[in-house]
């Protein structure tokens, strides 16, 4: 790539910076697609079975519909899975030669649940006329199951690369010996699993929320659209606390496995006891400008007390530092942020239902439900950052740096050009097909809208 | 049969499923996209797509299913063919995403403009990606991926052979979809059936020109290869080659049974007559299956998860089809 070959880098640490960010893009891309596909069946189904409980039209209406909805974000979370299969091989061979024999067996596992999820949702689209309306919904089921297992397996093996652990290597590096079980539940297993599956009913609680809070602000108030605000909403609510418990959890593993992440995460500069927790500002060596510091705060939270000892950056070897520091650091800060904004707009609707058993009746909740989705994602995309760019330069925490995992293939800057434009026009395709359908919704009915598992029906052109 | 034969069994397994069911279904991409401008491709493209609707993302998981495998059971081979013949691989992956695209947004989108650009990506698509996925093979069987990986990223594959092999998928998967679509399309409509019968007819001979053509260019390329083909392989090409002068046969006379096992009997044989001709190496004659074999107990959880597939996900995809095969029956109506 002519134009790049004037940045300042050697080959190696371009190809690097070229791999590492075609990765965090189309990872980025479809971590929000997973999440659909992890927690949409169940909200989908709690629909369904209201609907069938107690009769209610509405309620199957919202069920059919995002089924046929989640076929479109499913085919393209298949796609861009596929991508993501493929970038293993074409961006981080090395660290498959190396390693591939031990976290790929998450993977396999994980293959089983993503195959058991692609037929369950086609055979529950093609069943909403084909089956009988119970054996529709308990055909539904094994989708819920299938998104929590396909998670674990993933996130079991991101959590490896975190707390590398059961397996044996040779002089050579080379791995002779394999345990399954404790690649799979490594310590950083437990936390990052929950962690994620919980972040993945959040996203799409109050993402499908958020979608009928701008109908309703739009002035559409009739039942379908307060059940679509209320299903997903009260899911996401509940799912908020125990988020923030997993979380505090999960920062407290950080901090006794991953010492340098942590030490990023919350700028901690010089090792010792009494740490400040800071809330933004600007991470330098001399210590953190411009946040708000709460003293001895950040030990606390770590060991209970304020004598805790936190490492500091300067006990890591400076290259084992992660890069980017005052960036994880706000990453983190904004995840907590908006977590901990999320858990308030739950109390405010737990509030209102226990009152009233309605939800508030002022236009600043629906503002508020409505930005929620979008805010859940950006939160997502905040933790995965402290995970991933905490992690470097490791892919592998202390046995394998990234540099020593990246392809030495040739046009990594155009191929990462080229990922830009095509998701560009996934993306884009994605919404503008989600749009019409819902417009065609509106339009009228249900039956006529196409989907890319659903039997085909009459012509619409 | 050591833990890694087994393995690369499991390997060849999956290779299988896929080739049959994700080559079919871009064969039906391929008569898509030659099914002549709008009106006259309209019914052959409603029963194309009718047939793909529900199973082209259970088609699909296959490829998942062997690149996991690989990369699991056999992590050098993995790395060594990915940082060899990158440039193939990535050209697929592009069409794969094209081809997800077009295909999921076809449907959902009702302008005609719109369905015909997206329906277009996704033909076109059909017809790239099991190309390139040919070269790979192609370069493959050819010796081209050296073991240590970093091989030539041009020359690996711009070759005879793996030009071939890459022709050879496309005309393969057109077949397969041609003889699956005519028993879609049998259900009552007999203009639509020979239709399908004269394009199942001439992919066979494609097919099988290339598959000839193959031979020399493997007599000449891939010696190795050749001749354990022609001995220890010999009775799965005898037995291809029956299939398809079988096949061919109960087309001309019309015949109506049994098209579908005689076209996926044909390509069976072929790729497990690869498979044989390549014993016992993964990438002739670098790479040996037990040098490139990972850890006992990682070829355990292997077979665990095959197993564990092979009794959910069987039935599973068996419902699957069902319903989906009721369905064609039930819109006849």
């Amino acid at each position: 790539m002519p134009p790049l070959d004037l940045l300042p880098l050697a080959a190696s640490e371009s190809n690097l910076l070229a791999a590492r960010e075609q990765m965090a893009f189309t990872l980025g891309f479809h971590i929000v697609l997973s999440c659909i596909g992890v927690a949409l069946p169940a909200t989908m189904l709690v629909a369904n079975y209201y609907g069938l409980k107690k009769g209610d039209e509405r309620a199957l209406e919202l069920a059919r519909r995002w089924s046929k909805a989640m076929a479109v974000t499913f085919a393209v979370g298949a796609v861009t899975g596929t991508v993501l299969s493929f970038e293993f091989g074409l961006l981080w061979p090395q660290f498959e030669h190396r390693f591939g024999s031990v976290f790929g067996v998450a993977f396999a596992i994980e293959g089983i649940f993503f195959f058991l999820e692609a037929i369950f949702l086609a055979v529950y689209i093609y069943g909403w006329k084909r089956l009988r309306p119970w054996a529709h919904f308990w055909a539904g089921m094994p989708m819920v199951i299938t998104g929590i297992g396909g998670a674990f397996s993933v996130v079991a093996a991101n959590a490896w690369m975190n707390q590398p652990q059961g397996f044996t290597l040779n002089r050579a590096g080379e791995v002779v010996d394999v345990e399954p079980l404790k690649v799979l539940f490594n310590p950083a297993t437990g936390y990052e699993v929950v962690h994620m599956i919980l972040a993945a009913y959040m996203v799409v609680g109050f993402l499908v929320a958020s979608i009928y809070a701008v109908g309703m602000l739009k002035g559409r108030r009739e039942r379908l659209h307060q059940l679509g605000l209320m299903i997903p909403l009260t899911i996401a609510c509940i799912a908020t606390p125990f988020q923030l418990f997993v979380g505090d959890t999960a920062a407290r593993g950080v901090a006794d496995h991953q010492p340098a992440k942590f030490a990023a995460m919350e700028c901690i500069q010089e090792t010792g006891t009494d740490q400040t927790e800071y809330v933004g500002g600007v991470c330098t060596k001399d210590g953190v400008k411009g946040a708000i510091g709460i003293p001895g705060l950040d030990s606390f939270l770590v060991g209970w007390s304020t004598d805790t000892k936190v490492t500091g950056l300067n006990d890591i070897p400076a290259d084992e530092r992660p890069p980017a520091n005052t960036f994880i650091h706000l990453s983190f800060d904004t995840m907590v942020g908006i977590g901990s904004a999320l858990f308030l707009l739950a109390l405010w609707f737990a509030f209102a239902w226990w009152r009233k058993r309605d939800i508030p009746q002022t236009p600043w909740f629906l503002r508020a439900v409505a930005v929620s989705g979008a805010g859940a994602i950006v939160a997502l995309w905040a933790g995965w950052i402290v995970t991933e760019v905490g992690r470097q330069p490791w892919i592998v925490q202390g046995y394998m740096r990234t540099s020593e995992a990246v392809t030495e293939a040739k046009g990594i800057w155009f191929s990462f050009g080229l990922v830009l434009l095509l998701y560009a026009g996934l993306g884009t395709g994605a919404v503008l097909v989600l749009r019409a359908m819902s417009r065609r919704w509106r339009a009228g009915g249900t039956e006529e809208v196409q989907s890319p598992y659903a039997p085909q029906t009459e012509e619409l052109v | 049969m050591s833990k890694a034969d087994a393995a690369a069994a499991i390997l060849w397994v999956g290779a299988t499923f896929y080739a049959l069911f994700g080559g079919a279904d871009f064969g039906g991409g391929f008569w898509d996209l030659f099914a002549g401008w709008d009106e006259r491709g309209q019914r052959p493209r409603d029963v194309i797509q009718r047939s793909l609707t529900p199973v082209w993302e259970a088609n699909h998981v296959w490829l998942i299913f062997v690149l996991v495998v690989l990369w699991t059971a056999f992590p050098p081979a993995f790395s060594a063919i990915f940082t060899t013949l990158y440039v193939p691989i990535a050209l697929a992956a592009v069409g794969i995403v094209l081809r997800g695209a077009g295909f999921a947004f076809r449907k959902s989108i009702v302008g005609l403009r719109e369905r015909r650009a997206m329906g277009a990506t996704f033909a076109i698509s059909s017809v790239l990606t099991p190309f390139f996925m040919g070269t790979v093979v192609g370069a493959i069987a050819a010796g081209n991926v050296p073991a240590e990986g970093n091989g030539d990223a041009f020359s690996s594959w711009i070759q005879p052979l793996p030009l071939l092999i890459g022709a050879m998928f496309v005309a393969t998967g057109a077949y397969l979809a041609a003889v699956f679509l005519v028993g879609d399309a049998r259900r009552g409509d007999h203009e639509l059936e020979r239709y399908f019968e004269r394009r199942a007819l001439g992919a066979a001979v494609v097919a099988g020109a290339f598959a000839v053509a193959g031979l020399f260019a493997l007599q000449s390329e891939a010696r190795y290869v050749f001749d354990r083909l022609t001995e220890q392989g010999l009775p799965l090409v005898i037995l291809s080659l029956l299939c398809g002068i079988a096949l061919l046969a109960v087309l001309l006379r019309g015949g109506r049974r049994p098209l579908r096992p005689l076209a996926a009997g044909a390509v069976v044989a072929v790729i497990w007559g690869w498979g044989v001709a390549q014993f016992p190496y993964l990438l002739p004659t670098s790479l040996r299956i037990d040098q490139a074999a990972a850890p006992d107990p990682t070829m355990t959880i292997i077979f665990i998860v095959f197993a564990v597939a092979a009794v959910l996900v069987l039935p599973s995809l068996g419902l699957l089809y069902t319903l989906a095969q009721k369905d064609l029956l039930e819109s006849e109506h």
